[in-house]
């Protein structure tokens, strides 16, 4: 069983490492137009991330990916923090039929 | 009332907000109880808003991502994932998804490719509506007999069983998955991502819609465990995929936070209301999801045949898709209320 397990681990980080674009390649294409955002009517923080997006793709994929699951986290946790003053029971489900 | 829009850092155009909020409320509430991305609904209402086509698809992804993310939270809290399976699944799923996207690759160089996906998806869907509706007649008719016969009816016992023939089959290694409840080969759960992926490479799309009846036909997995467990699945795939679209320089991750915004409390009502629905309710809702999808289809392959049509077919499947997102929605939510209301009402009933 563990050796199914390291085999799995291995062939998924072989994968993931050296498909990066196929795994998505079906999906519609993005176009190779290079698009540059217009930083002159932003201010604040609005025009960094403007400016971060035009200076490297690479350090604004990195933000997006390390920002999603961070917020998705904390607006899950205030999700349920709001459910949980409703007054339901959040953590088991008593249904079990197919 | 310019309080109402918000400019958009990377493509410049400026965005009705409180739209963004409600399309993400909207989604999130399906994925959440289904079990999917859903982009195929998230596309059209992106592009009514005037976003453009270039970001839709990126946005989507990485608004998807997130989503997943807190659908898998609340779904694994219910017991509704099963880790060990999902891991199993996506080996498969990116083999899969590799192997499609070549086939596609092929079919470009031979032309007409659209149509073929096109028509591929649409006689999946058939197949995979057929297969609901299927076994939801089968298990009626079941439940019928044995009220006649005067006999209890089992809540476990289902309308289609193939998973009980696959699970026959015992190819090493066999491996246990517990929150699923079921022991098979490890190589089931594998061939099925694999194929799962493999279509969801060639037609382009996420892939939740043809997981999750997989998850409960072929590999046997009871139906609120096979949403959660999709929900698992797309998560990973969805951060991946959110990573590949913006470094493509294809997302605007202002929109996906407001977005994420709605959809927060969205897939929290969505999965939460599974605890109320039964399974097989599940499953019929799922089934007329898949309906309303095919018909989207079917009327964006019209135009191809009859001239002139494209303007009015291109409105009338919005129209479908967002009238389906909104009526499903409003469902799964007033479900979710009635639920809840007897929960509590039980609760101070027992103190």
């Amino acid at each position: 069983m563990r050796k199914l397990w390291i085999r799995l681990t291995g062939v998924m980080a072989m994968a993931l490492m050296v498909m990066p674009d196929v795994v998505l390649a079906a999906g519609e294409k993005a176009s190779l137009l290079v698009i540059v955002a217009d930083t002159r009517k932003l201010t604040g923080w609005e025009a960094w991330f403007a400016n971060l997006y035009n200076e490297s793709h690479l350090y604004f994929t990195i933000v997006t990916v390390v920002a999603i699951p961070i917020i998705g986290v904390i607006l899950g946790f205030l999700a349920d923090l709001v459910m949980s003053r409703i007054g339901i029971d959040l953590k088991s489900r008593e249904l079990s039929e197919h | 009332m310019d309080w109402l829009y918000v400019l958009m850092p990377i493509s410049g155009v400026t965005i009705f907000w409180p739209g963004l909020v409600i399309l993400g409320i909207g989604v999130g509430i399906i994925g959440g109880f289904f079990g999917m991305g859903g982009a195929w609904m998230v596309t059209p209402g992106l592009n009514i808003l005037g976003f453009p086509m270039a970001f839709a698809i990126g946005t989507d992804i990485a608004h998807m991502a997130g989503k997943s993310l807190i659908s898998t939270m609340r779904h694994g809290k219910f017991g509704n994932v099963d880790y060990r399976l999902g891991v199993i699944m996506i080996v498969g799923t990116v083999a899969g998804f590799e192997i499609g996207a070549q086939m596609i690759m092929w079919l470009e160089r031979i032309g007409k490719v659209d149509m073929i996906v096109r028509w591929m998806y649409v006689i999946l869907l058939i197949l995979i509506a057929w297969m609901v509706f299927a076994d939801v007649a089968k298990k009626r008719k079941m439940e019928k007999e044995l009220k006649a016969k005067g006999q209890d009816v089992d809540k476990l016992a289902t309308g289609i069983e193939w998973h009980k023939t696959f699970h026959k089959l015992k190819i090493p290694p066999m491996v246990h998955f517990k929150a699923a409840g079921f022991t098979c080969s490890a190589w089931l759960p594998i061939f099925i991502s694999f194929v799962t992926g493999w279509l969801a490479g060639i037609l382009g799309i996420g892939g939740g819609l043809i997981r999750m009846p997989a998850l409960i036909y072929f590999i046997g997995c009871p139906t609120h465990i096979a949403v959660g467990t999709d929900l698992f699945e797309v998560m990973i795939s969805g951060l991946y995929g959110a990573g590949t679209y913006t470094f493509k320089g294809r997302t605007e991750l202002l929109a996906a936070i407001i977005m994420l915004c709605g959809a927060a409390m969205g897939a929290q009502v969505g999965t939460v209301a599974t605890k109320y629905i039964k399974g097989y309710g599940i499953r019929i809702a799922f089934g007329i999801a898949v309906v309303g999808c095919c018909i989207s289809v079917i009327m964006k392959l019209i135009p191809r045949y009859i001239d002139g049509t494209k303007v009015a077919m291109d409105i009338a499947s919005t129209t479908l898709i967002l009238g389906l997102v909104a009526a499903l929605s409003l469902y799964i939510l007033i479900k979710m209320i009635q639920g809840a209301k007897q929960e509590v009402a039980a609760k101070k009933g027992r103190a």
